[in-house]
């Protein structure tokens, strides 16, 4: 397994091999609020490659949820997405019609929803709602639904007793597991997980994981996992995108991130989090949001950050190309060697 | 600091031996279904410590803080505090045991009233338990509670709910459980709802509360990494059983129990070059065992005398070590160990006793 792993995220290093499956380009979400704009997602950009898991972490309110709304365009008033571009496939999915856009929702671009398992319908047994899904947006002949479905529960280690049953009569594992079922019931290219095994305790939650992991390795699928547990972020993904207050401020290989975190943000994420191989003292961190309304100049982070200097209060830092494949937006490194910044701007 | 301590001690109970809280085999029993069974514990009222009560949903352990901050009444067993049994308690006792125990939940957003200022919630507390005489006293014991976690009056107080972070409405029933100067505060998963950096805060504050205040906790949680940080003792609880106890550290470093081997295997390792190495497999018709071990259908080393009855706690303790350390599991159970070593015992085990 360790090393499939390696050997994946070697992979995912030459673009050439894997090309982009997702590419999420400068894009911006606003909410208008009584008090002024608020600028949830300030000019994001990132790409997701083929058959790759992209972690997106950050605190609650730091705009993980709103990018995976943005990118399904599902961002509803007082929200509106004010610039930017998300190619899916070489398709700008801003541009579509309605139509087009509920084409490609599902088929193409799955959501597995936060707190997913309550996402079922109450009063349909799983094997219906599930062929309801299917049958909606292609036409099956009844036989090839059933053997359908029946592979669908095998891919995801349930049961095909399951079908027969209602969602109350299924464990909270194994609903999110017929959840996963869903998402890729269409064979889709794309799949964002919010928060996939939140509210699951810890033997479930691997057994979701393992199934979100097996599922992802058959089927070829890219995937955004959402999520602030940076251990299950550590198990599963490839590269890791962090953001906070709206802004991406460090994006790279898994392995990388977590042996040498630049952002000082990334760094207090991965030091605050609870481990069971040895105690050591939880690190705090203290400090005040940014006020999204109204945003103070310079960087973000600049309120919490152990590290803050002169210019970090005036200068907003754009996120830069230290070394391949690997981008922080943080002043710390401005003397370091730029690479690809050009790159960055005409990539693809 | 003002000198309530003293003043309000219970002269009934004041005897300093006796355990803070014991609890004797606790029993809650709904209908057909048995929620808590014979649970014992104790927590010594020096030093203060952290005790953790750990275990999955179902497995009984809000039913325990439930029985112990007096939600639900035991169908069986005893729950003393200073050796009293709480259920013996009158009028003015329990008022003092209301003020002395104190609790913190797990969902900030849902304990405020939300019609009302913060500041209600600490005017109830001081007016209820007539903590000061006078506005003034009053404001300055808010002031110095909200200092001890860390926020201003002048923040907080005078705002609604909505208004405030998940992180602070938890910080400040912190606050309000720590004005009351308990001497156990029963902690229902309270950091299960919040982000890795504000977890990091609260679970800082518990352990200034214990370190520099004295205050133990009954910390109820499904997640064993924090219980290893912070907690003292640690008991394991598996659909109602105790399944281990014992200091934290030794259980989670060498977890004995097979559904603690489990747990303590799934969690998930913030190192991406520590992979999970073996996919696990949950049976996904849980029916449990009616009279013999409740991990019957899950364990991999069940053999037949785990379908008599539920075994007891048995020691596991090295000898050389002081703490109590157990274990309920036949592995070892020294009387099955006699009869029958072979299928009782792994093959680790039988080289570490012969």
């Amino acid at each position: 397994m360790l090393n499939t792993e390696n050997l994946l995220n070697t992979l995912n290093r030459s673009p050439e091999i894997k090309p982009s499956m997702l590419e999420v380009r400068d894009l911006t979400i606003q909410y208008d609020t009584p008090k002024g704009v608020l600028t949830a997602m300030n000019h994001i950009g990132f790409s997701v490659k083929r058959g790759e898991t992209l972690g997106l972490v950050g605190e609650s309110g730091c705009g993980k949820s709103t990018t995976a709304m943005g990118i399904l365009r599902l961002i509803q008033a007082p929200g509106r997405i004010v610039s930017g571009s998300v190619r899916l496939d070489n398709e700008d999915l801003l541009a579509l019609n309605d139509r087009d856009l509920r084409d490609v929702r599902w088929r193409k671009l799955a959501l597995i929803p936060q707190g997913a398992m309550n996402s079922l319908n109450p009063i349909m047994k799983v094997g219906a709602q599930l062929a309801d899904g299917i049958s909606a947006h292609e036409y099956t002949p009844r036989y090839i639904l059933n053997e359908r479905l029946s592979e669908l529960l095998d891919m995801v280690g349930l049961p095909e007793s399951v079908l027969n049953l209602f969602p109350h009569e299924l464990s909270g594992g194994m609903k999110q597991r017929v959840c996963i079922a869903m998402a890729v019931a269409l064979d889709p290219m794309l799949i964002i997980a919010d928060e996939p095994t939140s509210a699951l305790d810890v033997v479930t939650q691997r057994v979701v994981a393992q199934t979100l992991r097996k599922v992802k390795e058959m089927l070829g699928v890219s995937m955004i996992l959402i999520g602030h547990d940076m251990g299950l972020q550590a198990q599963l993904a490839d590269r890791i995108a962090v953001m906070y207050a709206g802004n991406i401020v460090e994006i790279a290989p898994v392995l990388d991130i977590f042996k040498n975190p630049m952002h000082p943000y990334t760094r207090l994420l991965i030091q605050a989090t609870p481990s069971i191989k040895g105690r050591k003292s939880l690190k705090v961190t203290e400090g005040a949001m940014i006020d999204l309304r109204n945003p103070p100049p310079g960087c973000v982070f600049q309120y919490r950050c152990p590290s803050v200097m002169p210019m970090c209060r005036s200068i907003f830092p754009p996120l830069r190309e230290l070394e391949p494949e690997y981008w922080v937006a943080c002043h710390l490194y401005n003397d370091q060697p730029q690479i690809g910044i050009d790159n960055a701007q005409h990539a693809n | 600091m003002l000198n309530t301590q003293t003043e309000l001690t219970v002269p009934t109970v004041s005897i300093a031996a006796e355990p803070l809280l014991e609890i004797r085999d606790a029993t809650v029993i709904y209908g057909a279904q048995t929620a808590l069974h014979a649970f014992s514990l104790k927590i010594p009222q020096q030093p203060a410590t952290i005790t953790t009560i750990a275990g999955e949903s179902g497995s009984g352990k809000t039913t325990l803080a439930n029985g112990v901050l007096g939600f639900t009444v035991l169908t069986s067993g005893q729950i003393l505090y200073m050796g009293q049994d709480v259920a013996t308690f009158d009028r003015a006792q329990q008022h003092q045991y209301r003020r002395e125990v104190q609790a913190i939940f797990q969902d900030p957003y849902e304990v405020y009233n939300p019609f009302y200022r913060v500041r209600h919630i600490f005017d109830m507390a001081i007016r209820n338990f007539q903590l000061a005489t006078d506005k003034d006293q009053g404001r300055a014991r808010i002031e110095d509670a909200l200092q001890v976690v860390g926020l201003r009056g002048d923040e907080v107080l005078s705002k609604y709910p909505h208004q405030l972070s998940g992180g602070q409405r938890q910080r400040l029933m912190i606050a309000r459980a720590y004005l009351l100067k308990p001497h156990l505060i029963v902690a229902d998963e309270p950091v299960s709802m919040v982000d890795a950096s504000l977890r990091a805060t609260i679970l800082d504050i518990m352990l200034k509360l214990r370190e520099e205040y004295s205050i133990s906790f009954l910390y109820i949680t499904h997640d064993l990494s924090t219980a290893y940080q912070i907690g003292n003792d640690i008991y394991v609880l598996y659909r109602g059983e105790t399944v281990e106890k014992g200091d934290t550290v030794t259980v989670i470093d060498s977890p004995k129990h097979p559904y603690v081997q489990l747990l303590v295997e799934s969690i998930p390792v913030a190192d991406p070059t520590v992979q999970w190495n073996k996919p696990i497999e949950v049976p996904t018709d849980n029916k449990p065992n009616p009279h013999g071990c409740r991990f019957y259908d899950r364990c991999v080393h069940h053999t037949d005398i785990c379908l008599t009855r539920q075994p007891d706690l048995y020691s596991v303790a090295v000898a050389d070590h002081t703490t109590d350390h157990s274990a309920a599991c036949y592995l070892y159970d020294p009387q099955a160990m006699m009869l029958d070593p072979v299928t009782h015992f792994t093959t680790e085990q039988k080289d570490s006793h012969s």
